[in-house]
């Protein structure tokens, strides 16, 4: 059991290092270049094309080979999202997130990695975030 | 280079998207979960609860900041461009909202669930990208 635990920790670990230094490499913790590709009807900047286009290409090949594994490699079953349904709660948040992306030319993965790159800008980013999931927690208590 | 686009930089951004697809890709074949930062960063601080342990939710969401050094260290120092603190507290604070109601960023949708060609990952991306351009839009028609 605690083997497990120590094994996919390590996993998650390799994966955030990999994730974030692809982040950094494809420019996308510099807030200027991602607004730069949202500004599609103005100074567009292509960049971040590459930056998905590749990501997806590769994981593409992942969910290839997904189906024809019994288990991952490191721990005993997928856990995958199940979820089908195309709700109005799914619409809003998407569409509710792209405003906060465009507004400051950050998502949550750049916003934590460029905590070593600018820390005020990042942390305050980081902060209120995590003060808008907890908002969304709370209310969804009440409901 | 690319022709008529002087600022882009699609070798960099291809590069960097690989990362984040090999990175995707560990934690689907590694241990069975999907690369979603938003969903990660609110299993590690207790917002939401999931499978996933809490040490390699941590160990993912530690992960992304080291990549960010790696690539600082080998490639030279990042020069992000950040907006001033308000804006990106109201961004933060949208965003955090934002990826908690539509389950996801992105990450978890925009690479994981697209190449996954997932109906609501797809949804929400195309639902994320247009809001995004339509606030830059904005911005930029009222600056």
């Amino acid at each position: 059991m605690r083997q497990r635990l120590t094994s996919e920790a390590l996993v998650a670990l390799v994966a955030g290092v990999l994730f974030g230094a692809g982040l950094a490499l494809g420019g996308m913790t510099d807030p200027a270049r991602v607004r730069g590709f949202l500004d599609l009807f103005g100074n567009w900047d292509p960049t971040l094309a590459f930056v998905m286009g590749g990501a997806v290409l590769v994981m593409a090949m992942a969910w290839l080979i997904q189906p024809r594994m019994i288990r991952p490699l490191f721990t005993d079953v997928f856990n995958l999202p199940k979820a089908r349904d195309i709700t109005p709660r799914l619409v809003i948040g998407a569409g509710l997130f792209g405003v906060g992306w465009g507004l400051a030319g950050l998502c949550p993965g750049p916003g934590i990695a460029a905590l070593v790159i600018e820390p005020l800008s990042a942390a305050v980013f980081v902060a209120t975030m995590l003060v808008g999931m907890v908002l969304v927690r709370l209310f969804e208590k009440d409901a | 280079m690319l022709p008529g686009f002087p600022h882009a930089e699609p070798l960099a951004g291809l590069a960097g998207g690989i990362l984040i697809g090999l990175a995707a890709a560990v934690m689907l074949l590694g241990s069975g979960r999907i690369a979603g930062v938003s969903g990660i960063f609110a299993r590690a601080t207790g917002v939401a609860s999931s499978s996933m342990p809490r040490l390699a939710a941590w160990a993912f969401v530690l992960g992304l900041p080291l990549g960010a050094l790696l690539v600082m260290a080998l490639n030279g120092p990042l020069e992000p461009r950040f907006l001033s603190l308000p804006w990106i507290a109201v961004a933060g604070l949208v965003v955090g909202v934002g990826t908690r109601l539509g389950s996801g960023c992105t990450s978890g949708h925009g690479v994981c669930g697209v190449s996954r060609l997932s109906p609501r990952s797809l949804v929400a991306t195309l639902t994320f990208m247009a809001t995004g351009i339509a606030t830059v839009a904005a911005i930029n028609a009222l600056t």
